[in-house]
């Protein structure tokens, strides 16, 4: 088994026009999405839904004292809205089930070993 | 009792061309990992060529996979820290290598999560067994581009997790896809080679070799078939597309008596083969449809433009594309009694798809009907821009001289 995260990019419109018919059907397709990750034999390890990035601070690490900004460190038109930590067999069951998820684009990545024993990435 | 030394490099380089994917395939199963697979399989190569001169083994094939996973599992036995690395997984464990493993090898090296640049190179390099310093002159780029594309693949196939595995049926065909693009896309390099010569036989070898190994490993799949039908079609007209002075000689223009009989005999029955057992039928099937429709006609103006036109047709529907579009308005301005007015409109339309931007096919298709139309000099302009879109010196010169042959175009303007 490995560790993947879905990382879920879409557009924001909906943080401000959703209505709460709409909120709970999404949360119910978020549901369902969990739902068929255990039906597969997978796991989700965690998860998150984020607030939309105009609720975002960036702190900057530089040379002098951190400095704070205003909105997300990326500006894109699709923004992170969200993520699952999957544990799952291997890339392929990842990608079936990113397909699953109810949102606009899911980017793969598989997590990186930082147990006591594992070696950096070759 | 010894071995000639020449008929040993022979019989090694032999089975270096059929088996190495067999022996790599089944080392991979030893040693999940892709790095010292590849470095066993090749020492198992060089050992051979120290132990054949005392006697040639009977099964190649299985002397030079025996050698190779032993030197696997000695490898794996010395070196305990590479049982730590993430290991590139099987489906069916164990360490008895499986007929099906070279298609295990395939699926992975084409897997749909690498860049397409890296399916060809990796392709290249562990199916067919080229080198980093052969896969860069295949493709013509540096060979450090040739290393990066391959190292950062086989990095992605262990970090990521990308299984050593044929997939399941509902994902078959699309997967499959990939592969059978990736086949192609080897012999296009090597059929319109950007350069001086116009083909480069090593590629358009290897793709046709990795095309029948398909067929091998999948023989009830109707698109390997069509693939294989498609790619022996065009081969059958290698002599008569290049002209004794070296240049391109058009479909239209070839000596169809220059065809090679026996190729084409075989890729007109694979693609048939293929078009009667697809229902309907998929994206290589038609495009062999297209190449049968071509090679079995009389001469060019007796091709049966719509019946291309239609096959063309269903490609659209099931895989629309710009390109799919283009060829469709060539045939279909070769339709007797075709509305060229009407095809130069589509063909201006399809000029403001950025797929096809840089495609020369386009203008140059452009240039054509509007030759046809009577407008010189819009078809010069098209042909010069035709001219400046292609690398390929061979097709430079043969637009050159239709650009020349236009009736009122001054070649010196």
């Amino acid at each position: 088994m490995a560790q993947y995260m879905f990382l879920l990019f879409d557009s924001e419109e909906w943080y401000d026009q959703i209505t709460p018919e709409e909120w709970q059907q999404q949360m119910k397709l978020h549901g369902d999405f969990m739902a068929a990750v255990e039906a597969a034999g997978a796991s989700i390890v965690s998860s998150a839904a984020l607030l939309p990035s105009s609720t975002a601070s960036t702190v900057k690490q530089g040379d002098g004292e951190p400095l704070v900004t205003d909105g997300p460190f990326i500006e894109t038109k699709e923004a992170l809205g969200g993520y699952y930590l999957i544990e799952a067999t291997d890339l392929d069951q990842a990608l079936a089930l990113a397909k699953l998820v109810p949102s606009g684009n899911i980017e793969v990545r598989p997590v990186m070993d930082t147990s006591e024993n594992a070696e950096p990435p070759a | 009792m010894g071995v000639s030394a020449r008929l040993v490099a022979e019989r090694v380089e032999a089975a270096h061309r059929e088996c190495w994917s067999v022996v790599l395939a089944a080392t991979v199963r030893v040693t999940r990992d892709l790095d010292l697979a590849e470095d066993c399989a090749q020492e198992a190569f060089v050992r051979a060529l120290r132990a054949w001169p005392e006697e040639l083994p009977d099964n190649p094939a299985g002397w030079l996979t025996t050698v190779s996973k032993r030197l696997a599992l000695d490898k794996l036995r010395r070196e305990t820290t590479l049982r730590r690395k993430l290991p590139l997984l099987v489906e069916e464990p164990g360490e008895v290598e499986q007929p099906t493993d070279p298609l295990r090898l395939v699926f992975t090296c084409c897997h749909p999560a690498l860049a397409r640049d890296s399916q060809v190179a990796l392709t290249l390099r562990l199916i067919c067994g080229l080198t980093t310093r052969e896969v860069a002159a295949g493709l013509l780029i540096s060979e450090a581009t040739a290393a990066a594309r391959i190292t950062r693949a086989k990095k992605k196939i262990a970090a990521a997790g990308i299984p050593y595995r044929i997939p399941a049926d509902d994902e078959l065909a699309s997967r499959l896809d990939v592969v059978l693009t990736v086949v192609q896309l080897v012999y296009t390099a090597g059929h319109i080679a950007a350069g001086p010569e116009l083909t480069r036989a090593d590629l358009t070898g290897r793709a046709l070799e990795l095309a029948q190994l398909l067929v091998r490993l999948m023989p009830d799949e109707p698109e390997p078939q069509a693939l294989l039908g498609l790619l022996l079609m065009t081969q059958a007209r290698g002599d008569a597309r290049v002209s004794e002075d070296g240049e391109l000689v058009l479909l239209a223009d070839q000596d169809r008596s220059r065809w090679d009989v026996r190729l084409l005999a075989e890729g007109v029955s694979r693609a048939t083969a293929a078009l009667l057992k697809a229902d309907p039928p998929g994206r290589f099937a038609l495009q062999a449809a297209v190449a049968g429709l071509h090679v079995t006609a009389p001469c060019w103006e007796e091709t049966n433009w719509a019946q291309v036109v239609r096959m063309y047709d269903a490609m659209l529907l099931g895989w629309p594309s710009p390109i799919v579009a283009l060829n469709r308005a060539a045939a279909q301005s070769l339709v007797p009694g075709a509305d060229l007015a009407a095809v130069l409109g589509e063909l201006d339309a399809l000029s403001k798809e950025p797929a096809l931007k840089a495609y020369a096919y386009l203008p140059a298709t452009r240039a054509d009907v509007l030759a046809r139309l009577h407008r010189p000099a819009e078809a010069a302009a098209a042909y010069d821009a035709a001219i400046a879109l292609t690398a390929n010196g061979a097709e430079q010169r043969f637009l050159r001289r239709r650009r020349a042959s236009l009736p009122t175009a001054n070649p010196g303007a």
